[in-house]
């Protein structure tokens, strides 16, 4: 069927096949690839992107459910060179290792911040809970995370 | 100018790190071909036996299937030298989840549709598959050697004489399961098979016939599969992997997916196919970490140095790649000891083949060591930093040779005091509501293997510094380190240097493997620099170039070298649940020069929470009625999340090793992860006077290991 | 995944017409809402479906006040807005505790309540096409009884099926006054809950009582009023982002140290979310006290029938439900 879906402010209306996932939409037609499928089962967040400015694991919609809405991905965040303040902060805090969670990291950072804006640090950590990152740098993300909502992220671990 | 001063300039963010944060790191799967392909891969649902048909009529009819790939039409290839990858030769299944077949389509829903439409009709041998684990079985064997270089069975002194008249003694049976490595980013790949290049093109030497982006660990290692496989020269398989998303071991040997997709490439020329495992299909056929049952026995002295060391490994093996990890390693160097036995068993089982996980080895032998070294502490009620101590090895144990270096007392007692460790006398004793606290420490050790050595390029071209190897960069921050390196060793700005690694159209190097990268390559990159200065001057002109090879000291084969390191864990146990949390983690290092803080921490923290992990959470449950892993998915098999990682920290000793080439760099990404379950369960002991001999220490560990130790603490538990 | 149509329902009555037609036509059908659980199913080839029909744009997301204190729900409103809604927050909190406790943040934008109650087993052996399951696949065995066995349910078992429900939403739904409103042919239809799940018997391929076209339009929730005081316990293997061993969703009426009313679900023990009956009998106007919670319980796990490798439930049920009552009273006191 045909769908229409505003992806990163473009207008896109292409005949997809209803049984397609909003993922593979978004980066065997669109050419986003920056939305990376890691789990395949909604398990590892790694493709999370925003659907109406919400997140959603895009490996769990299917692209038929984004017609007529307005979908944000990784490549849509930043305007030009100038990153938002979360990808900054992940540049900035090394929240990354090999990268690969790192767009769904970012998304659902950016809508932990969006309904949270000054997160505490547990709140970070179950705010990201749906996504995964394995080489394992939790720690870096959280700290980064608390960096983007503007507070001071301490430069070591906090004592529990 | 002090190392500590340096190291602080050698702090940078990573170069890769704009690219990756904004979706533009292209991996294996994102490269961007015209009109691809796209491959699924169909699995065996039996554990052995032989293929009686395949039927592919409903499959081949679906719109869009391109091609369904079966032992029938698969091309013919050269024997393999990795037994795994001798896929669709034969009608044969040697484990469940191998490769049968696959659908190639134009869209990746047609192929998995279809897929799921290929029947295969299988014929078990009459004594069903042997896929259940059991030290007792009769066709259970001694090893002679492990992983080709490590004794199977070795025996310094009366080990039993001393067993039997030892002032102190402890003895315990210790488990480890399967574990996946479970990289985010699946094994993928894409194969080009380059159409029409001429009637000259199959003897130039030069001409690229294939081409593939794949997910590795080194780009050496699917360019020779490939080239022998198919009968090409390795300089007629390109490969390119700038980019991998994780791999801790799994993605250092190519898997079979590989070769099917180069098959299926080679029969539709011209066209890229795309493949990309599912989570479960990596847990069936992408290696993983064995699980080991262990017996280790100590003897001691009344001072607490130790007269016996007793370890014998008893592990599963396929009888496709017959795999082992070296788990007894620690046992052979870590503490002195005038008596010592290691001995592997191993059975033969109808399974696919493990391999190298994050420490292969050393982080199953040091979990059952280092909780011994621990229960011998309690035994004598020594303080486990001090008897660690009073057992430091002046020379390795097991060669008689002496330490590159070695700072594991350091490593401890500094540990010690930065985490504060405070252990009880009498466990149980420290409380927050249901939760009881308590406090251990583990060694780490890593051996530092020579891997033989990479070349590196120099070339000076648009007035900047291009440092070219076939290095690989799988999360640990390569492309900055070696850049850096790079830079030092030239005497320029940073940003005056850039590296070009993951392509074959590089320098030889070794493969990202072995914690090796850093010294190994970071050494050629040092010796390719002081050539092209020695060569070029400080001025030099466009294009100049050089090449130059890793070098280590001579003399370097007479010493031991390792990496070391200590954890420190506290932990809280729920007497309601039976959960364990870990509240704070520490590991002090020996890691020799630390090249670059910011990435050395992340190699570090990264191994220290995937060893939480595997101390917490992590088994793959391979069901013996079937033979395949049946938590086969991240919901399933869990592995650490944000909220299971509280407070981690490390620190390190920060001495140059000279004795490791140019850089004084110990490899780091391993000896992270060593020892720290060890550390997680003293620390269970330390808080509930429980001692869990098998990994993970799940609620139904504790709970079970709480009931038959007497009445439940808990009755008053609000 | 097996190719499929994609419609769009105008309405509830839209919906039930073209399920009827489809059904003439001899067609599968399936109702999307948010599709979390459905998507993976259709893609692993747990459920194939001819027609999909999404339901999810009909106007049933309301959040109202019901007399007497209750609430109605719409059955498609998300997760995330029922769980940060003002009024559940306030009148209902253990469900919205329940549900902050389940999926992610991403699931929880997208998952309906109504679907949510229809969400299956995760049971590995129910996901793993290769493997037998009565409940995938009627009359091809039972793999968990022998298998891994680690979360298997302990009561109402049968041998045709072990498997546990999932949702932790449904777990604080059992413990208050909730009655499931449906549409179907026939007209609306209105379930009590407890009559909503079934236990598996030897048809395990049916979750619930729901009639094959039955569209779930709002949950209402009554009460008792004194489920402001209410808590929910998840017990797992990570802190966070796993689904329970076991849970304990729980409101509790103290007066002069006696309980005068109780409600205690439990998750992770049973084919369907198990409201712990006998264990709330025991207590009802008995002493408020620790040791009275955990008689309570033991009498409630009598019923449990636990196989090789999930007594550790049992264990932890017994130390929980008091844990969580005990927890209650205090903030009562």
């Amino acid at each position: 069927m045909n769908i229409t879906v505003k992806v990163d402010g473009t207008s896109y209306t292409d005949e997809v096949e209803p049984r397609t996932l909003l993922v593979y939409y978004l980066r065997e037609t669109l050419g986003k690839t920056g939305t990376v499928v890691g789990c395949d089962t909604s398990n590892c967040g790694a493709c999370t992107v925003l659907l109406d400015g919400r997140s959603v694991k895009s490996c769990n919609v299917l692209a038929v459910q984004a017609d007529g809405h307005e979908v944000t991905t990784i490549e849509g965040l930043a305007d030009g060179e100038t990153l938002t303040p979360v990808q900054e902060a992940f540049r900035e805090c090394h929240a990354l290792q090999c990268g690969f969670c790192t767009p769904g990291m970012i998304m659902q950072a950016t809508d932990l911040l969006a309904t949270n804006p000054s997160p505490t640090e547990d709140e970070v950590r179950v705010g990201m809970e749906g996504n995964l990152c394995r080489c394992t740098g939790y720690h870096n993300i959280v700290k980064a995370v608390l960096q983007a909502s503007g507070q001071p992220a301490s430069s070591g671990g906090e004592q529990a | 100018m002090s190392d500590a001063a340096t190291e602080q300039g050698r702090d940078r963010a990573r170069v890769d790190a704009p690219l990756k944060v904004s979706g533009l790191a292209p991996y294996a799967y994102e490269h961007e071909l015209e009109d691809p392909l796209f491959l699924v891969p169909v699995l065996s649902t039996v554990a052995t036996g032989a293929i009686t048909g395949i039927d592919a009529e409903a499959a081949r009819a679906v719109p869009g299937v391109a091609l369904v790939l079966t032992h029938e039409n698969a091309p013919r290839l050269a024997l393999p030298t990795i037994p795994t990858l001798a896929v669709l030769r034969k009608p044969r299944v040697r484990y469940r989840g191998e490769i049968v077949a696959a659908v190639v389509a134009d869209s990746l829903e047609t192929a998995r549709y279809a897929a799921s439409l290929v029947r295969v009709d299988y014929a078990a041998p009459p004594s069903g598959p042997d896929v259940r684990l059991d030290p007792e079985d009769p066709g259970v064997r001694p090893l002679r050697r492990v992983m080709g270089v490590y004794p199977g069975q070795h025996t310094v002194g009366d080990v039993d004489g001393e067993l039997a008249g030892a002032a102190y003694r402890v003895e315990g049976h210790y488990a480890t399961p399967v574990n996946h490595h479970n990289p985010i980013e699946p094994h993928s790949m894409v194969a080009l098979w380059h159409a029409d290049l001429g009637p000259l093109a199959t003897v130039q030497p030069r001409s690229t016939r294939l081409t593939v982006w794949d997910s590795n660990q080194g780009v050496v290692a699917p360019q020779g599969v490939l080239a022998g496989a198919f009968g090409l020269l390795p300089t007629q398989v390109e490969v390119i992997s700038p980019y991998v998303g994780g791999s801790f071991g799994t993605k250092g040997m190519p898997h079979p997916h590989v070769m099917v997709t180069a098959m299926a490439a080679r029969k539709l020329p011209g066209r890229a196919v795309k493949v990309a495992l599912t989570r479960p299909q990596m847990f069936a056929g992408t290696g993983y970490r064995p699980e080991t049952r262990q017996r280790v026995a100590l003897a001691a002295d009344e001072q607490g140095r130790l007269r016996a060391v007793d370890h014998e490994v008893f592990a599963p093996v396929s009888r496709v790649i017959p795999w082992v990890d070296p788990t007894a390693g620690p046992s052979l160097s870590m503490y002195a000891s005038p008596t010592r036995r290691v001995s592997y068993r191993a059975q033969h089982l109808d399974i696919g083949p493990g391999t190298f996980m994050r420490a292969p080895g050393e982080y199953t032998g040091m979990f059952a060591l280092e909780t011994a070294m621990d229960e011998l502490a309690r035994e004598m009620g020594m303080d486990p930093v001090e008897l660690r101590l009073r057992n430091e090895p002046e020379a390795d144990p097991e060669s008689g040779r002496p330490w590159s270096s070695r700072h594991v007392a350091t490593c401890l007692t500094e540990g010690a005091r930065i985490f504060g460790l405070e252990q009880q006398q009498q466990p149980g004793g420290r409380r927050e509501g249901e939760w009881l606290l308590g406090m251990g420490v583990a060694s780490a050790s890593f051996p530092q293997m020579g891997m033989g050595p990479s070349l590196a390029r120099i070339t000076f071209t648009g007035g900047r510094y291009v440092v070219s190897m076939q290095a690989s960069d799988i999360g640990t921050g390569a492309w900055t380190v070696l850049a850096q390196i790079a830079a030092q060793a030239l005497d320029v700005p940073q940003d005056q240097v850039e590296a070009r690694i993951g392509t074959t159209d590089a320098p030889y190097a070794i493969i990202a493997g072995g914690s090796t990268g850093t010294f190994g390559w970071g050494s050629a990159v040092v010796e390719a620099a002081q050539a092209f200065r020695a060569e070029h001057g400080s001025d030099p002109a466009e294009g100049a170039t050089t090449r130059a090879r890793t070098r280590m000291p001579q003399g370097v084969r007479g010493v031991r070298r390792m990496a070391f390191g200590a954890h420190f864990a506290e932990v809280a146990v729920s007497e309601v649940s039976g959960e364990v949390r870990v509240r704070r983690l520490y590991g002090h290092f020996d890691g020799g020069r630390i090249m670059n803080p910011r990435t050395a921490r992340s190699q570090l923290v990264g191994g220290m929470t995937m060893g939480l992990s595997g101390a917490l959470f992590e088994e793959s449950y391979r069901d013996p009625r079937f033979g395949h892993v049946v938590n086969a998915d991240l919901a399933g098999y869990h592995v650490a999340a944000h909220a299971d990682v509280v407070d981690i920290e490390v620190g390190w000793v920060g001495e140059p090793d000279p004795w490791m080439g140019a850089t004084g760099a110990k490899g780091i990404g391993e000896v992270g992860i060593v020892g720290v379950p060890a550390a997680i369960g003293n620390a269970i002991f330390d808080a509930t006077g429980l001692r869990l001999r098998e990994l993970p220490f799940t609620p139904v560990k504790v709970l079970e290991a709480w009931e038959s130790s007497g009445p439940a603490p808990a009755a008053t538990v609000r | 995944m097996r190719p499929f149509t994609y419609e769009r329902a105008t309405s509830v009555a839209d919906a039930l017409r073209r399920t009827a037609g489809a059904s003439r036509e001899g067609e599968r059908t399936a109702y999307l809402a948010g599709g979390t659980n459905l998507i993976d199913h259709l893609r692993l080839g747990i459920r194939e479906t001819d027609r999909l029909i999404d339901v999810s744009h009909l106007d049933l997301t309301e959040v109202t006040e019901l007399e007497e204190g209750g609430l109605r729900i719409g059955a498609l409103a998300r997760n995330a807005d029922v769980a940060a809604h003002p009024l559940v927050r306030r009148t209902f909190p253990v469900v919205s505790a329940a549900m902050l406790a389940g999926a992610s943040g991403q699931l929880r934008n997208m998952a309906t309540m109504g679907g949510n109650l229809l969400q299956r087993t995760r049971c590995v052996y129910f996901q793993d096409l290769s493997t037998p399951c009565n409940k995938r696949d009627p009359g091809s065995g039972c793999s968990a009884i022998e298998g891994l066995g680690t979360y298997n349910a302990l009561i109402g078992t049968s041998d045709s099926c072990v498997a546990v429900h999932p949702s932790d939403l449904c777990v604080a739904l059992a413990a208050l006054d909730v009655t499931v409103v449906v549409e179907g042919p026939l007209g609306e239809r209105r379930i009590d809950f407890a009559d909503l799940h079934r236990l598996p018997g030897d048809r395990p391929e049916r979750d619930t009582t729901l009639e094959r076209s039955e569209l779930i339009t709002a949950i209402e929730i009554a009460g008792p009023g004194f489920a402001r005081r209410s808590r929910y316990r998840k017990l797992r293997e990570r802190a966070s982002y796993a689904f329970a061993t076991v849970s304990v969703a729980a409101a509790l009426e103290v007066r002069d140290g006696q309980v005068a009313d109780v409600r205690i679900g439990l998750g992770g023990v049973s084919h369907k979310p198990h409201r712990a009956l006998r264990a709330e009998e025991v207590l009802r106007g008995g002493p408020a006290t620790h040791e009275a919670y955990a008689a309570a319980i033991a009498v409630e796990m009598e019923q449990a029938r636990p196989g090789p490798d999930n007594g550790y439930k049992v264990t932890q049920l017994r130390r929980a439900v008091p844990a969580v009552l005990s927890a209650l009273t205090e903030e009562t006191a």
